[in-house]
């Protein structure tokens, strides 16, 4: 049995802790401020949200330069978990820009909305930084809460509540299907702590071998289903297809970065040494998420449901990235997570433009002839897809690229050539996208479209930069990565 | 910041110059921006022509700047004899695409133009690449404004058209894509003169099995693009469905990315699986030489038979490259330039005949020698070169194919000869039906002769057809000095190519017979 840690009060502690604590506090100050402040200046909720996502920024910057464990180890903040605090800040800014236009053409301009997504933040920054199974376990129940509610926000529309139920249902089986892991390997090895379980693995002081790969297994459900990997991606679509379109933009890219990061930080730490065990389980789940992704949103006619089989897809990508097992393959999912939350982000943002009241637009051939009525958005739009397609100069294109690389380091040729060749297959329903908006003369739905809002133009021309960034200067970004991936053991 | 850094840079800030124009801009605003910018960058690349240092093998106008720190990632662009001309190609056949389309484009005109540039950006950036990595972006670069000129403005079945294009080349790129990763991590270099190095001081060698599969990721996505018999079928779609301008750059410029790709890397790179291959790709690129022919003879499309005879001249080239001898490089290399400018020429006289009389159909024109005469004449010369008349161009490249063939394989020559029959056949019949005859009341009604702006696009390239046919010393002494360092490179880290015992006594002749040529030329 390790020794209890001593739990003396650090105030570095508190300071390694402060975007939490600035989510959580400015999301409670939301509800609270919801009566006194005057409908009309609804605004306001999202200024203040803006605020408080861009001192959590400002405050996970200056835990990485105190950085260190916290709370008796807890906690870590290093690299790796500093990458992934700043993505989930970033990817709730880039849904709260859309969200301004989005709520007001709803009539549903509230402050849980804006609290709810600043807590499910705080649960996705949190899952970041653990380094305890029992905080990972609290950090997804925050985050995964927060969501289930905000899957179903707009509570008169059948589809979202559709959308939130089965969120719900699903979701909160997943969550005991890692927490009955989590069981397990408590009982095996006598700690939550990531560390501690790691030496206990590594030294085969874990009891059962079996045991430790049953245990390792239904953690591995529990997190699969968080990233929608198949087979337990059959929840994507619907809840992507139901929930407020901002919301879907935030549930594809937050909550699977949080889980993948929480993915790479069990199995490349304490699981390594069993890792030859699991690599069959993930090179399986990786293909099979890319081939069902892929081929199933060739047939898709709704936007939203297409994006949401493309999500399933690019989590396939980024379990290749896991399945290479190696500082260069983490390093790879990072750069992936991080161009993905830019281009699917932005790519829902696009949606957003245009579904209209009660997202009445919502099929691929509504977006007939935008290149024409709004060339900027098909423009922006084009990009994302581009990326999501992987040309190159896009973020899409050099994430795969590394991806596919630490995949050909780890000698892992079958799944490199497969998710090559489903790169492919997945450009023909991008290519459709573009196809309809810049091939095709203008339908009801663009004539329809009003005329970009500010927030929206901001929504959607930050990821674009954001992408081609990534795509043209991917240097800064990778090197992070890389510096972070080693930290993680 | 050299030249050549300014050749490959105009094009893109022409591209986003283009994009900046304000949206209220008339039509002609961008039209003129792209006449101009284009002549601005043929004007540039001739410098590289006059500063080329013609007695110099290997690269010139080396730039080695590094771009991305992990992986090892250069922007490193140089420039050859070979690439030199395909370079000039795309600068050369840019403004006669915009002259083409002066009138023929009155849709969204900003963007066509636009996206024009930007594929001279990407076809030049291919050509100059010499980072592996850089290369395969130009080469992505080069799929997305092509797939947009052929969607946005090409004709009916467009969609069908622009899809497939972008599909069957990006299937082909991805497994290149592969084996390009591959290479960097067994050299932990991009760089292409780099790994050429190693592999010559035997620091680096591809045993038998994994060449094979190396050169097979690289030789398909170049086969497609090329293309090669049985890879070809989205080539007619394309340029059938393409816009004039769309089918010109496609035809004169970016089938030859494949062949020079084969050419730059496949043979130096893989020389024994290369080696290993070329009966197979030689009989499919006669199976293309024969099956295009007869399929053109056949065609009662005017743009569906100039597509065809690319899939017969390609063959040519293919052919000539996998032949290994000198004549076959050289004629190789040559017959990329001549289809370059003389299919180029065809489709521009298929815009031209378009924009007048709306049709593409053979049947519907008879007797625009009657009314057109200059027309006519000008469409004559092309199609003789096209056919490979002496002292036109295509001549010039078939006779060095077909004399680089008959020193690897006569029986190859004997085949492929059957293609230079079969050419002249189509062409001459397809000439025989839309010029001569009876003039019908639309042909007499709608077909105008050659104006300006047209004889402006279309005398240059019958300038170019005669001057490469009748002195092509001015351009083949640079080819020559490339072609013979590749054919050296083919005979490093060749380790069983000992094994094939026919081919070593055949050798020695083919060493003097260059000369010989060169002096009967």
């Amino acid at each position: 049995m390790p020794a209890s840690p001593v739990f003396a009060f650090n105030p570095q502690d508190v300071l390694r802790f402060l975007p939490e604590i600035i989510l959580t506090v400015m999301g409670t100050l939301l509800m609270v401020l919801d009566p006194l402040i005057h409908k009309r200046s609804s605004n306001a909720f999202g200024h203040i949200s803006l605020l408080a996502l861009a001192a959590a920024l400002g405050a996970s910057v200056y835990a990485y330069s105190i950085g260190g464990p916290a709370f008796g180890g807890m906690l870590m903040v290093d690299g790796f978990a500093t990458f992934f605090r700043v993505l989930v800040i970033v990817v709730g800014i880039l849904t709260i820009l859309p969200s301004y236009r989005f709520l007001a053409r709803q009539n549903a301009e509230t402050s849980e909305y804006h609290a709810l997504l600043l807590f499910s933040i705080a649960g996705q920054s949190l899952m970041a930084a653990s380094n305890d199974l029992i905080m990972v376990f609290i950090g997804l129940e925050i985050s995964s809460i927060a969501s289930y509610i905000l899957a179903g926000y707009l509570r008169d529309d059948k589809r979202c509540n559709e959308s939130a139920l089965k969120y719900f249902l699903l979701g909160s089986f997943a969550t005991a299907f890692f927490l009955y892991g989590v069981a397990i390997v408590y009982g095996l090895t006598g700690s939550v702590n990531l560390l501690t379980i790691r030496r206990a693995v590594l030294h085969q002081a874990a009891g059962d071998p079996i045991f430790l790969a049953v245990a390792a297994a239904l953690m591995f459900v529990g997190l699969a289903f968080k990233v929608s990997a198949a087979p337990f991606q059959i929840w994507a679509p619907d809840v992507y297809q139901g929930a407020p379109t901002p919301v879907s933009a935030f549930l594809s890219a937050g909550p699977k970065a949080a889980a993948f990061a929480i993915f790479l930080r069990i199995f490349v730490t304490a699981f390594s040494p069993i890792g030859n065990r699991w690599e069959p389980l993930v090179w399986t789940c990786a293909l099979a998420s890319m081939c069902i992704g892929n081929f199933a949103a060739l047939l898709q006619t709704n936007i939203k449901r297409m994006l949401a089989y493309s999500s399933i897809a690019h989590a396939g990508y980024v379990l290749v990235a896991l399945t290479a097992r190696s500082d260069t393959g983490t390093a790879a999912a990072m750069f992936y997570l991080a161009s993905y939350a830019f281009m699917n982000v932005g790519a829902f943002s696009a949606v957003t433009v245009l579904t209209g009241k009660g997202e009445r637009y919502q099929s691929i051939d509504d977006f007939k002839g935008l290149g024409r009525k709004q060339p900027l958005t098909a423009a922006l739009f084009s990009i994302f897809l581009l990326s999501l397609i992987g040309v190159p100069l896009t973020g899409g294109f050099f994430g795969k690229f590394y991806v596919f690389k630490a995949a050909l380091d780890s000698h892992l040729y079958w799944l490199t050539v497969l998710g090559l060749l489903n790169s492919a297959v997945a450009a023909y329903y991008y290519l459709r996208i573009l196809v309809v908006m810049y091939f095709q003369e203008p339908g009801e739905a663009t004539n329809a479209a009003e005329p970009l809002s500010p927030g929206l133009r901001l929504a959607l021309l930050v990821p674009a930069l954001g992408t081609l960034f990534l795509g043209i200067f991917p240097t800064w970004v990778l090197e992070f990565a890389g510096k972070s991936s080693a930290i993680v053991k | 910041m050299n030249l050549l850094t300014l050749v490959l840079a105009l094009p893109l800030a022409a591209f986003l110059g283009a994009l900046c124009l304000p949206r209220s801009s008339s039509g002609r605003t961008s039209r003129v921006w792209a006449l101009v910018s284009s002549l601005a960058i043929f004007a540039t690349s001739l410098g590289l022509l006059a500063w080329f240092d013609r007695t110099a093998a290997g690269e010139q106008f080396l730039l080695d700047v590094p771009w991305i720190g992990t992986p090892n990632i250069h922007f490193a662009i140089s420039v050859n004899g070979v690439s030199l001309w395909l370079v000039l190609l795309s600068t050369f056949l840019t403004p006669l695409c915009v002259l083409i389309s002066w009138n023929s484009i009155k849709d969204r005109c900003k963007e066509f133009y636009a996206f024009l540039l930007l594929l001279e950006f990407g076809l030049v950036g291919v050509f100059l690449a010499q980072d592996l990595f850089l290369f395969y972006v130009f080469w992505e670069v080069c799929l997305v404004p092509m797939y947009f000129l052929i969607g946005i403005w090409g004709h009916d079945r467009r969609i069908y058209a622009a899809v497939k294009f972008f599909l069957y080349t990006m299937a082909g790129s991805v497994l290149m894509l592969a084996a390009i990763i591959y290479i960097y991590n067994k050299t932990a270099t991009f760089s292409y003169p780099a790994i050429l190095e190693m592999l010559a001081n035997g620091r680096l060698t591809f045993p038998a099995g994994e060449q094979m599969l190396l050169f097979l990721a690289f030789f398909i996505a170049f086969a497609i693009k090329v293309p090669l018999f049985p890879l070809h079928t989205w080539l007619p779609d394309a340029h059938v469905e393409a816009p004039a301008a769309g089918s010109i750059m496609l035809a004169g410029v970016m089938l030859k990315m494949g062949t020079y790709g084969i050419l730059h890397f496949c043979l130096p790179l893989f020389p024994s699986a290369a080696r290993a291959c070329a009966p197979w790709i030689g009989v499919l690129a006669i199976i293309g030489i024969i099956y295009g022919s007869l399929v053109a003879l056949v065609q009662p499309n005017l743009k569906k038979l100039v597509a065809y005879t690319s899939v017969a001249h390609l063959g040519f080239v293919v052919l000539g490259i996998f032949s290994f001898t000198q004549p076959g490089l050289d004629g190789a290399v040559y017959q990329m330039l001549n289809h370059g400018v003389s299919t180029g020429a065809l489709f521009l006289f298929v815009g031209i005949m378009y924009e007048r009389r709306h049709s593409l159909e053979i049947a519907d024109y008879g007797g625009v020698a009657t009314v057109a005469p200059w027309l006519s004449t000008a469409f004559l010369v092309t199609t003789l070169a096209s056919i490979g008349l002496p002292t036109l161009n295509n001549f010039v490249g078939e006779f060095l194919v077909l004399q680089g063939t008959a020193i690897a394989n006569f029986t190859w020559t004997v085949w492929a000869s059957l293609g230079v029959i079969l050419s002249a056949c189509y062409m001459l019949w397809m000439y025989q039906r839309v010029f001569y005859g009876v003039a019908g009341p639309e042909v007499r009604g709608h077909i105008p002769d050659l104006n300006v702006r047209e004889w402006a696009a279309i005398l240059p390239l019958i300038v170019m057809m005669v001057w490469m046919g009748v002195y092509s010393q001015s351009f083949l002494p640079p080819v020559g000095k490339i072609t013979a360092s590749i054919l050296e490179q083919t005979n490093v880290n060749v380790p069983y190519r000992v094994s094939l015992p026919t081919k070593p006594p055949k050798a020695p002749p083919a060493a003097p017979q260059p000369t010989e040529v060169a002096d009967a030329r």
